[in-house]
Protein backbone atom coordinates (compact mmCIF):
# COMPACT_ATOMS: atom_id res chain seq x y z
CA UNK A 1 0.00 0.00 0.00
CA UNK A 2 2.97 2.32 1.15
CA UNK A 3 4.68 1.49 -2.18
CA UNK A 4 1.85 1.96 -4.03
CA UNK A 5 1.09 5.55 -2.97
CA UNK A 6 4.90 6.33 -2.84
CA UNK A 7 4.74 5.09 -6.99
CA UNK A 8 1.94 7.90 -7.45
CA UNK A 9 3.66 10.69 -4.99
CA UNK A 10 5.72 12.38 -8.70
CA UNK A 11 2.06 12.43 -10.05
CA UNK A 12 1.09 14.48 -6.62
CA UNK A 13 3.86 17.03 -6.90
CA UNK A 14 3.31 17.32 -10.57
CA UNK A 15 -0.02 18.39 -9.53
CA UNK A 16 0.98 20.91 -7.09
CA UNK A 17 3.47 22.34 -9.49
CA UNK A 18 0.53 22.48 -11.94
CA UNK A 19 -2.13 23.99 -9.60
CA UNK A 20 0.74 26.60 -8.04
CA UNK A 21 1.87 27.89 -11.57
CA UNK A 22 -1.72 28.28 -13.18
CA UNK A 23 -2.28 30.26 -10.19
CA UNK A 24 0.44 32.39 -10.11
CA UNK A 25 -0.41 32.76 -14.01
CA UNK A 26 -3.88 34.15 -13.44
CA UNK A 27 -2.71 36.17 -10.35
CA UNK A 28 0.10 37.98 -12.01
CA UNK A 29 -2.58 38.67 -15.11
CA UNK A 30 -5.07 40.24 -12.78
CA UNK A 31 -2.29 41.90 -10.53
CA UNK A 32 0.60 43.01 -12.89
CA UNK A 33 -1.60 43.54 -16.55
CA UNK A 34 -2.33 46.48 -17.70
CA UNK A 35 -6.19 46.83 -17.55
CA UNK A 36 -7.96 49.57 -19.53
CA UNK A 37 -11.17 48.87 -20.51
CA UNK A 38 -13.31 49.99 -23.13
CA UNK A 39 -16.78 48.63 -24.60
CA UNK A 40 -15.16 48.57 -27.69
CA UNK A 41 -12.21 46.42 -26.88
CA UNK A 42 -14.16 43.98 -24.80
CA UNK A 43 -17.34 42.95 -26.88
CA UNK A 44 -16.73 40.06 -28.90
CA UNK A 45 -15.03 40.47 -32.24
CA UNK A 46 -16.45 38.43 -35.09
CA UNK A 47 -15.02 39.52 -38.27
CA UNK A 48 -15.41 43.24 -38.17
CA UNK A 49 -19.06 43.16 -37.88
CA UNK A 50 -21.59 43.03 -34.86
CA UNK A 51 -22.01 39.45 -33.74
CA UNK A 52 -25.51 37.92 -35.12
CA UNK A 53 -26.19 35.63 -32.44
CA UNK A 54 -25.33 34.55 -29.04
CA UNK A 55 -22.94 32.23 -28.81
CA UNK A 56 -25.38 29.78 -26.31
CA UNK A 57 -27.20 28.05 -29.29
CA UNK A 58 -28.61 24.62 -29.35
CA UNK A 59 -26.06 21.82 -31.14
CA UNK A 60 -26.97 19.44 -33.49
CA UNK A 61 -28.25 16.03 -31.98
CA UNK A 62 -25.74 14.43 -34.26
CA UNK A 63 -22.88 15.47 -32.14
CA UNK A 64 -24.48 13.73 -29.07
CA UNK A 65 -25.11 10.18 -30.79
CA UNK A 66 -21.09 10.71 -32.35
CA UNK A 67 -20.79 10.72 -28.39
CA UNK A 68 -22.92 8.22 -26.91
CA UNK A 69 -21.44 5.51 -29.16
CA UNK A 70 -17.85 7.15 -28.72
CA UNK A 71 -18.55 6.12 -25.17
CA UNK A 72 -20.06 2.70 -25.67
CA UNK A 73 -16.72 1.86 -27.34
CA UNK A 74 -14.50 3.37 -24.50
CA UNK A 75 -16.24 0.95 -21.90
CA UNK A 76 -15.81 -1.84 -24.40
CA UNK A 77 -11.70 -1.04 -24.28
CA UNK A 78 -12.18 -0.44 -20.67
CA UNK A 79 -12.87 -4.28 -20.40
CA UNK A 80 -10.47 -5.18 -22.27
CA UNK A 81 -7.65 -3.65 -20.22
CA UNK A 82 -7.75 -5.97 -17.32
CA UNK A 83 -8.59 -8.91 -20.01
CA UNK A 84 -4.75 -8.67 -21.68
CA UNK A 85 -3.09 -8.02 -18.05
CA UNK A 86 -4.80 -11.60 -16.59
CA UNK A 87 -5.13 -13.20 -20.14
CA UNK A 88 -2.40 -15.85 -18.89
CA UNK A 89 -4.62 -16.60 -15.71
CA UNK A 90 -8.22 -16.83 -17.23
CA UNK A 91 -7.97 -19.55 -19.63
CA UNK A 92 -9.90 -20.65 -22.07
CA UNK A 93 -13.44 -19.78 -20.68
CA UNK A 94 -12.22 -16.39 -19.91
CA UNK A 95 -10.98 -16.04 -23.38
CA UNK A 96 -14.18 -17.03 -25.12
CA UNK A 97 -16.48 -14.85 -22.43
CA UNK A 98 -14.61 -11.78 -24.07
CA UNK A 99 -14.77 -12.91 -27.35
CA UNK A 100 -18.39 -13.61 -26.98
CA UNK A 101 -18.61 -9.92 -25.46
CA UNK A 102 -17.01 -8.67 -28.63
CA UNK A 103 -18.89 -10.24 -30.92
CA UNK A 104 -22.06 -8.79 -29.16
CA UNK A 105 -20.42 -5.47 -29.39
CA UNK A 106 -19.39 -6.16 -33.04
CA UNK A 107 -23.25 -6.71 -34.18
CA UNK A 108 -23.92 -3.51 -32.60
CA UNK A 109 -21.14 -1.77 -34.85
CA UNK A 110 -22.39 -3.74 -37.95
CA UNK A 111 -25.69 -2.23 -37.36
CA UNK A 112 -24.70 1.41 -37.19
CA UNK A 113 -22.73 1.15 -39.68
CA UNK A 114 -25.10 -0.19 -41.92
CA UNK A 115 -27.88 2.42 -40.80
CA UNK A 116 -25.14 4.83 -41.65
CA UNK A 117 -24.80 6.49 -38.05
CA UNK A 118 -21.27 6.80 -38.46
CA UNK A 119 -21.81 9.33 -41.66
CA UNK A 120 -21.83 12.64 -41.59
CA UNK A 121 -24.09 13.34 -44.66
CA UNK B 1 -0.18 13.55 9.73
CA UNK B 2 1.71 11.67 7.00
CA UNK B 3 1.29 12.92 3.45
CA UNK B 4 -1.00 10.49 2.81
CA UNK B 5 -3.54 11.66 5.35
CA UNK B 6 -3.07 15.08 4.34
CA UNK B 7 -3.79 14.29 0.94
CA UNK B 8 -6.92 12.66 1.72
CA UNK B 9 -8.25 15.47 3.56
CA UNK B 10 -7.45 18.21 0.45
CA UNK B 11 -8.93 16.01 -2.11
CA UNK B 12 -11.90 15.27 -0.04
CA UNK B 13 -12.69 18.76 0.55
CA UNK B 14 -11.93 19.57 -3.40
CA UNK B 15 -14.42 17.09 -3.95
CA UNK B 16 -17.03 18.10 -1.52
CA UNK B 17 -16.50 22.20 -2.84
CA UNK B 18 -17.04 21.00 -6.57
CA UNK B 19 -19.92 18.94 -5.42
CA UNK B 20 -21.58 21.86 -3.87
CA UNK B 21 -20.43 24.29 -6.85
CA UNK B 22 -22.01 21.74 -9.37
CA UNK B 23 -25.53 21.83 -7.42
CA UNK B 24 -24.89 25.80 -6.45
CA UNK B 25 -23.68 27.03 -10.27
CA UNK B 26 -25.56 29.60 -12.11
CA UNK B 27 -24.78 28.56 -15.03
CA UNK B 28 -24.83 25.03 -15.96
CA UNK B 29 -22.06 25.02 -18.12
CA UNK B 30 -20.25 26.24 -14.96
CA UNK B 31 -21.74 23.38 -13.15
CA UNK B 32 -20.74 20.51 -15.66
CA UNK B 33 -17.30 22.18 -15.41
CA UNK B 34 -17.48 21.66 -11.02
CA UNK B 35 -18.81 18.34 -11.75
CA UNK B 36 -15.50 17.20 -13.71
CA UNK B 37 -13.35 18.90 -11.10
CA UNK B 38 -15.37 16.34 -8.82
CA UNK B 39 -14.80 13.24 -10.61
CA UNK B 40 -10.98 14.29 -11.20
CA UNK B 41 -10.87 14.49 -7.17
CA UNK B 42 -12.86 11.06 -6.81
CA UNK B 43 -9.80 9.80 -8.87
CA UNK B 44 -7.35 11.00 -6.70
CA UNK B 45 -9.51 9.42 -3.58
CA UNK B 46 -9.58 6.16 -5.03
CA UNK B 47 -5.72 5.83 -5.98
CA UNK B 48 -5.00 6.78 -2.11
CA UNK B 49 -7.47 3.72 -1.47
CA UNK B 50 -5.40 1.45 -3.94
CA UNK B 51 -8.02 1.40 -6.46
CA UNK B 52 -5.57 2.09 -9.05
CA UNK B 53 -7.83 0.66 -11.77
CA UNK B 54 -11.09 2.09 -10.92
CA UNK B 55 -9.55 5.35 -10.57
CA UNK B 56 -7.92 5.46 -14.07
CA UNK B 57 -11.40 4.46 -15.50
CA UNK B 58 -13.02 7.31 -13.32
CA UNK B 59 -10.61 9.30 -15.49
CA UNK B 60 -11.28 7.81 -18.90
CA UNK B 61 -15.32 7.05 -18.65
CA UNK B 62 -16.16 9.74 -16.60
CA UNK B 63 -14.12 12.97 -17.35
CA UNK B 64 -13.36 11.98 -21.01
CA UNK B 65 -16.81 10.85 -22.26
CA UNK B 66 -19.79 11.25 -19.63
CA UNK B 67 -18.47 14.98 -19.07
CA UNK B 68 -18.52 15.53 -22.33
CA UNK B 69 -21.88 14.33 -22.79
CA UNK B 70 -23.15 15.90 -20.44
CA UNK B 71 -21.53 19.60 -21.53
CA UNK B 72 -23.62 18.34 -24.86
CA UNK B 73 -26.75 18.08 -23.15
CA UNK B 74 -26.18 20.96 -21.19
CA UNK B 75 -25.67 22.84 -24.87
CA UNK B 76 -28.75 21.17 -26.53
CA UNK B 77 -30.92 22.35 -24.22
CA UNK B 78 -31.56 26.09 -24.40
CA UNK B 79 -30.29 27.84 -21.61
CA UNK B 80 -32.46 30.67 -20.89
CA UNK B 81 -31.50 32.00 -17.40
CA UNK B 82 -35.08 34.18 -16.64
CA UNK B 83 -36.76 30.97 -17.81
CA UNK B 84 -34.87 28.75 -15.19
CA UNK B 85 -35.17 30.87 -12.47
CA UNK B 86 -39.35 31.02 -12.82
CA UNK B 87 -39.56 27.32 -13.00
CA UNK B 88 -36.96 26.88 -10.13
CA UNK B 89 -39.94 28.90 -7.97
CA UNK B 90 -42.56 26.65 -9.29
CA UNK B 91 -40.70 22.94 -8.72
CA UNK B 92 -39.03 24.27 -5.43
CA UNK B 93 -41.45 22.60 -2.88
CA UNK B 94 -41.56 19.48 -5.39
CA UNK B 95 -37.23 19.48 -5.04
CA UNK B 96 -37.40 20.07 -1.13
CA UNK B 97 -39.89 17.15 -0.69
CA UNK B 98 -37.81 14.76 -2.30
CA UNK B 99 -35.12 16.28 -0.56
CA UNK B 100 -36.21 15.93 2.98
CA UNK B 101 -37.40 12.25 2.11
CA UNK B 102 -33.66 11.51 0.72
CA UNK B 103 -32.01 12.84 3.65
CA UNK B 104 -34.48 10.89 5.93
CA UNK B 105 -33.90 7.75 3.77
CA UNK B 106 -29.98 7.88 4.90
CA UNK B 107 -30.68 9.53 7.88
CA UNK B 108 -32.40 5.59 8.61
CA UNK B 109 -29.27 3.64 7.05
CA UNK B 110 -27.06 4.95 8.81
CA UNK B 111 -28.96 5.21 12.46
CA UNK B 112 -29.52 1.06 12.37
CA UNK B 113 -26.22 0.35 10.37
CA UNK B 114 -24.04 -2.46 11.70
CA UNK B 115 -21.83 -4.42 9.87
CA UNK B 116 -22.19 -8.49 9.60
CA UNK B 117 -19.42 -10.17 11.67
CA UNK B 118 -18.38 -12.01 8.69
CA UNK B 119 -18.48 -9.04 6.47
CA UNK B 120 -14.41 -8.20 6.78
CA UNK B 121 -13.25 -11.62 5.54
CA UNK B 122 -15.88 -11.73 3.25
CA UNK B 123 -14.87 -9.00 1.36
CA UNK B 124 -11.08 -9.82 1.88
CA UNK B 125 -12.06 -13.12 0.26
CA UNK B 126 -13.10 -11.97 -2.91
CA UNK B 127 -9.86 -10.44 -4.28
CA UNK B 128 -6.21 -11.81 -3.82
CA UNK B 129 -4.25 -8.69 -1.19
CA UNK B 130 -2.42 -5.68 -3.20
CA UNK B 131 1.25 -6.90 -2.50
CA UNK B 132 0.36 -10.52 -4.24
CA UNK B 133 -1.60 -8.82 -7.40
CA UNK B 134 -2.23 -5.65 -8.29
CA UNK B 135 -5.60 -4.09 -9.03
CA UNK B 136 -5.90 -4.62 -12.98
CA UNK B 137 -4.64 -8.42 -12.16
CA UNK B 138 -7.38 -8.80 -9.58
CA UNK B 139 -9.89 -7.65 -11.64
CA UNK B 140 -8.95 -9.36 -14.94
CA UNK B 141 -9.03 -12.77 -12.79
CA UNK B 142 -12.58 -12.95 -11.65
CA UNK B 143 -14.61 -11.23 -14.05
CA UNK B 144 -14.08 -12.89 -17.29
CA UNK B 145 -14.71 -16.24 -15.52
CA UNK B 146 -16.41 -15.95 -11.95
CA UNK B 147 -18.50 -12.93 -12.96
CA UNK B 148 -19.30 -14.50 -16.24
CA UNK B 149 -22.77 -14.01 -16.67
CA UNK B 150 -22.89 -10.25 -15.31
CA UNK B 151 -20.32 -9.48 -17.64
CA UNK B 152 -21.92 -10.90 -20.77
CA UNK B 153 -25.01 -8.56 -19.26
CA UNK B 154 -22.91 -5.89 -19.52
CA UNK B 155 -22.46 -6.22 -23.26
CA UNK B 156 -25.68 -6.66 -23.46
CA UNK B 157 -26.68 -3.64 -21.89
CA UNK B 158 -24.10 -2.02 -24.41
CA UNK B 159 -26.15 -3.33 -27.67
CA UNK B 160 -28.77 -1.74 -26.19
CA UNK B 161 -27.58 1.48 -25.39
CA UNK B 162 -26.19 1.64 -29.05
CA UNK B 163 -28.78 0.12 -30.48
CA UNK B 164 -31.11 2.62 -28.28
CA UNK B 165 -29.07 6.07 -29.17
CA UNK B 166 -28.93 5.29 -32.62
CA UNK B 167 -32.99 4.60 -32.85
CA UNK B 168 -34.01 7.73 -31.17
CA UNK B 169 -31.75 10.40 -32.71
CA UNK B 170 -30.84 8.87 -36.12
CA UNK B 171 -32.67 11.00 -38.56
CA UNK B 172 -31.58 10.49 -42.07
CA UNK B 173 -32.63 13.91 -44.12
CA UNK B 174 -33.66 13.64 -47.21
CA UNK B 175 -32.68 15.59 -50.27
CA UNK B 176 -28.96 15.56 -49.55
CA UNK B 177 -26.50 14.80 -51.80
CA UNK B 178 -24.50 11.78 -50.20
CA UNK B 179 -20.85 10.68 -51.46
CA UNK B 180 -21.29 7.20 -53.28
CA UNK B 181 -17.58 6.07 -53.65
CA UNK B 182 -18.71 2.41 -55.36
CA UNK B 183 -20.82 4.20 -57.88
CA UNK B 184 -17.95 6.77 -58.36
CA UNK B 185 -14.94 4.36 -58.68
CA UNK B 186 -17.64 2.24 -61.19
CA UNK B 187 -18.07 5.26 -63.22
CA UNK B 188 -16.13 5.17 -67.05
CA UNK B 189 -16.54 7.66 -69.75
CA UNK B 190 -19.29 5.07 -71.23
CA UNK B 191 -21.79 5.99 -68.50
CA UNK B 192 -20.90 9.36 -67.37
CA UNK B 193 -21.59 10.80 -71.11
CA UNK B 194 -23.83 10.56 -73.70
CA UNK B 195 -23.24 12.05 -77.64
CA UNK B 196 -25.91 13.36 -79.20
CA UNK B 197 -26.46 13.85 -83.08
CA UNK B 198 -28.29 17.67 -83.04
CA UNK B 199 -29.73 18.53 -85.87
CA UNK B 200 -29.26 22.12 -86.88
CA UNK B 201 -32.03 24.14 -85.98
CA UNK B 202 -33.59 21.48 -84.28
CA UNK B 203 -33.96 21.20 -80.42
CA UNK B 204 -33.22 17.63 -78.56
Amino acid sequence: MGELLGNYLPILVFLGIAIGLGLVLLLAAAVIAVRNPDPEKVSAYECGFNAFDDARMKFDVRFYLVSILFIIFDLEIAFLFPWAVAFKDVGLLGFWSMIVFLAVLTIGFAYEWKKGALEWE
Amino acid sequence: MTLAVFTFYVFSTIVILAGLLTVLSRNPVHSVLWLILAFFTSAGLFVLLGAEFVAMLLVIVYVGAVAVLFLFVVMMLDVDFAELKAEMARFMPVAMLIGVVLLMELGLVFGVWNFADQAGDLRQAVTPSLSEAHNTQALGEIVYTQYIYLFQAAGLILLVAMIGAIVLTLRHRPNIKRQNIVAQINRDPAQAMELKNVKPGQGL
